[in-house]
């Protein structure tokens, strides 16, 4: 059993000082920035779709109950199984990946820029109207910047599920850092199924970094 | 939608939707019994909480496609591969919420309970966890929601649930089975959310009138 973990932890040292795993398609980096493409197109989109939606609701107050119970019941949704449907409706290409992705993307997204923009406390919305100022005045200069480190919290969830499930990409015949893991259980190669786990997970805690520096770049200093 | 398969195969469908449900049942039950203890140990002890959250919030990044793979080695295409790892994932969620449920009971409260002579064990069951209740629940409701989802990944390591009907869809190249097992995997997370509401509605009678 020590023995097994010990070879395990070689292999994957080995894997790694690997030249011929560093260069080329295919390589370890090759693989990475797929990822990350898949990653990025489908947050952007998701963030396209999702935050006008939970932002506009939670502005206007209004249908939040219906978004937040729709949203809940999209987090249901196994991405799995959307990939592998899309794909057998659209055939081989990004294009499966892409809208599982944005799928799982989109409800933390969506409730987390409502309950932002709800949370906005009333004394401020009705100091805000008392200066007179328009209704895209207070969204842009009063609402959103008070709720944005909820918003943004929404969007590092999502980011980091995202930058998990892409893995599943390779199920479908694509690339990313997916492949280490169905490659490696296709000849049970476990020292490389360790390799791919690795690289998501120090990518997944990358995202989250980020995404906190960037919450305390854009979060107005009157607020933190 | 091919429904001469679906009544030729209701057998199979049943079997995946009845694991399915094992599974999740299976592991939301450990996960809360392991959970449940160190939560306690966390809110007792607030210096283990720090350390608790990372080593979870850790865990979490790691794909479940890759946990599931690399506990192969030690419990083989067993159940237990999957519920192990399925039980992980329920565990951040739940440590999480019973924490921030229990903590969110004021201490006055606490203290009151205190002066009426409640012993510890006491105070915890008949007052702080009936007010800890909804945060908890909320807790369950999304590691249900979002367990119900990942069982289906399972079914790449010979386990999966309805997760089986999606790698006969993809085999076959066929949309039924893979139809089939998405609407089912959705209306049971659906219905097991409503359920978690239900009971959280009849657990909590002093909040009907607050909504």
């Amino acid at each position: 059993m020590n023995n097994d973990v010990m070879s395990l932890l070689a292999g994957v040292i080995d894997f790694f000082s690997q030249p011929m795993n560093w260069q080329g398609p295919g390589s370890i980096l090759a693989h990475i920035t797929e990822h990350i493409t898949y990653v990025v197109i489908a947050t952007l989109i998701g963030a396209a779709i999702a935050l006008p939606v939970g932002i506009g609701l939670g502005h206007s107050g209004r249908g939040g109950l219906l978004a937040i119970n729709i949203s809940n019941i999209g987090r249901a949704i196994p991405s799995f199984g959307v990939i592998i449907l899309v794909f057998l409706l659209a055939g081989f290409g990004v294009m499966p990946v892409i809208v599982a992705l944005v799928a799982l993307a989109i409800p933390p997204m969506v409730t987390n820029s409502f309950v932002g923009m709800r949370e906005v406390d009333p004394a401020v919305r009705q100091a805000a109207v008392a200066l007179g100022m328009t209704g895209w005045q207070r969204l842009w200069q009063v609402e959103l910047p008070i709720a944005m480190p909820l918003i943004m919290a929404g969007v590092r969830t999502s980011a980091v599920q995202v930058m998990s499930t892409a893995t599943l990409a390779a199920y479908v015949g694509l690339g990313g850092l997916g492949r280490y893991l169905i490659d490696g259980l296709a000849v049970r190669d476990l020292a490389q199924v360790l390799v791919g786990a690795i690289l998501v997970a120090v990518l997944a805690m990358a995202t989250e970094l980020l995404f906190a520096g960037l919450q305390k770049l854009i979060t107005a200093k009157g607020l933190q | 939608m091919n429904w001469g398969w679906v009544a030729s195969n209701t057998h199979q469908i049943t079997a995946a939707l009845l694991q399915h449900v094992q599974l999740v049942g299976l592991a939301l039950l450990f996960g809360f019994l392991i959970a449940f203890p160190l939560a306690l140990l966390a809110v007792r002890w607030p210096r283990l909480y720090g350390p608790s959250l990372a080593v979870t919030g850790v865990m979490f990044t790691i794909p479940s496609l890759a946990l599931f793979i690399l506990l192969m080695p030690f419990t083989g295409l067993s159940m237990a591969t999957s519920l192990i790892g399925l039980t992980i994932y329920t565990l951040l969620i739940l440590f999480r919420n019973i924490v921030q449920g229990l903590r969110g009971v004021s201490p006055s409260v606490r203290e009151a309970a205190r002066a009426l002579g409640y012993t510890p064990a006491r105070r915890l069951f008949t007052v702080e966890l009936p007010i800890a209740l909804p945060v908890i629940v909320a807790g369950i409701r999304i590691a249900a929601v979002t367990i119900i989802g990942m069982v289906t990944v399972t079914a790449l390591i010979g386990q999966g649930g309805l997760g089986q009907l999606f790698i006969t869809g993809f085999t076959l190249s066929f949309a039924t089975p893979l139809v089939i097992g998405f609407v089912l995997s959705v209306m049971l997370a659906v219905a097991v959310d409503l359920a978690l509401v239900g009971i959280q509605y009849w657990l909590t009678p002093w909040q009907r009138g607050v909504r």
